[in-house]
């Protein structure tokens, strides 16, 4: 009994020293954050993959970053038919970095933000460089069902074939709309883009 | 044509190497006309201004270096308060002292921390004032109490913690060299070279919102964009944030207010 309340104290007190932890970040979190607009306190919440990713420095070990990836793609939920919507639309939602912020209205149209990070049309030449360039991309890789599939389901959940991406997981945290991610797809990968001339 | 090349170098960030680029040009340009000046003056006038219910101004206030000492205080910040048993930043006791000295409510002291164009808040004018304080003097936050040490290691912890809807954490902006968002230089603020001419040159006044913008605005706006909630001002998840960013800049000589694009 006192041996184990000995180990309890000594625990407690190299707890006291050490780096926080992601669960006591967390707690950090429900304790300093408030809840604002559309931007609810459940997003403190970290979800299995994102507290991993944090604790093995976006480096998690080969076997577990293909579980993971594996049911971040169980979460893609594909249209029927043709994943290729109309990329005339989808330069504004490219441009857009609204959404999902607590000063957002909920329910006005989101933008992917995907200029923030890459280059798409040649016009544009406000790009960033967080992500690779997709300048080209259709031209590249052709559009059949098979490219298709990636794109939509990379914008829809990046995780599931990178699990630790810096990229937001567009459609699954609910940003985007079935729609939006067609467009895109398609200014991705229609010949007639502007990505692709 | 015109617009653009202007937008383009009003949003690029000066790489340290560019000195004599247009880029630099344009910062100058910018950091001489730039009306910091206005809001020390500002700030001084209300740091000696009697108010809330005791009628008295926050010339008493300990910033850390003795009551009223403004001479290097902002560059030792945040530290570690024994009068309130834990770390302050600038803000953070600026607000107890608000509390304390002039009997103000933290609901009245809160109500308009960040401004606009047209007004500014009292927060940014005083953050101005007193910061501006500090120049030439080198950063030194407080490092050796427990408290200290807990903040700066909750403050790295926090960096790089990944949450919200978008699973960013501070890092996934700024954490690998030579990135931009969109024409904005992305620091990597874990890395003290990248890192310390921009903490040395906070608070600063934008140019392109035309406003002057403290530090727990810089920590709010960005958990807005990485789809978090919000940070409550004051807290010790924002004063362990500047911790970690002051503990990285650690050594620099401050020179704010600066003049950001």
């Amino acid at each position: 009994m006192k041996k184990t309340l000995l180990s309890i104290a000594l625990l407690g007190a190299a707890a006291a020293w050490a780096d926080p932890g992601s669960q006591e970040v967390t707690q950090v979190l429900k304790r300093d954050f408030h809840a604002r607009g559309q931007a609810t306190m459940e997003r403190v919440v970290q979800d299995g993959l994102q507290r991993i990713c944090t604790e093995t420095h976006n480096n998690p070990p080969a076997a577990l970053a293909k579980t993971l990836e594996a049911d971040q793609m169980k979460t893609i939920a594909y249209p029927q038919g043709s994943l290729m919507g109309d990329w005339r639309r989808a330069e504004k939602v490219a441009q857009s970095g609204r959404g999902s912020m607590w000063n957002d209205k909920p329910g006005a149209d989101a933008g992917g933000g995907c200029y923030n990070c890459h280059q798409l049309s040649p016009k544009e030449q406000s790009y960033g460089t967080v992500g690779p360039s997709l300048l080209g991309f259709g031209k590249k890789r052709g559009n059949g069902p098979e490219v298709q599939r990636y794109v939509y389901g990379k914008i829809y959940n990046a995780k599931a074939y990178s699990a630790c991406s810096q990229m937001p997981r567009l459609g699954y945290a609910g940003t985007l709309s079935e729609e939006q991610i067609k467009d895109l797809t398609a200014l991705l990968l229609d010949p007639a883009s502007p990505v692709n001339q | 044509m015109r617009a653009v090349l202007c937008s383009a170098f009003l949003a690029a960030a000066l790489p340290a190497f560019a000195q004599d680029s247009p880029f630099a040009k344009y910062q100058r340009m910018v950091a001489e006309g730039s009306p910091v000046e206005l809001f020390e003056v500002g700030g001084e006038e209300l740091w000696k201004k009697p108010q809330g219910p005791k009628q008295v101004s926050l010339e008493k206030c300990d910033l850390g270096k003795g009551p009223g000492v403004l001479k290097g205080a902002y560059a030792a910040l945040p530290r570690y308060f024994k009068d309130v048993d834990r770390v302050m930043d600038l803000e953070t006791r600026l607000l107890h002292c608000m509390s304390t000295l002039q009997g103000r409510s933290r609901e009245e002291a809160t109500k308009r921390l960040f401004g606009n164009d047209s007004n500014p808040s009292e927060m940014e004018y005083l953050s101005a004032y007193i910061a501006a304080r500090s120049r030439g003097v080198k950063m030194a936050p407080g490092a050796t109490h427990p408290k200290e040490k807990e903040a700066y290691a909750l403050g790295k912890a926090l960096f790089f913690h990944r949450a919200g809807a978008w699973d960013f954490s501070c890092a996934s902006c700024h954490g690998e060299p030579g990135k931009r968002i969109r024409m904005s230089d992305l620091p990597v603020l874990s890395d003290p070279k990248a890192a310390r001419p921009l903490i040395a040159t906070w608070p600063a006044y934008r140019v392109s919102n035309s406003q002057f913008k403290t530090m727990q605005w810089r920590i709010n706006d960005c958990y807005r964009q990485m789809r978090m909630p919000e940070p409550t001002f004051a807290s010790d998840a924002t004063v362990a944030m500047n911790m970690y960013l002051a503990t990285v800049a650690k050594g620099e000589t401050y020179r704010g207010p600066g003049t950001k694009r």
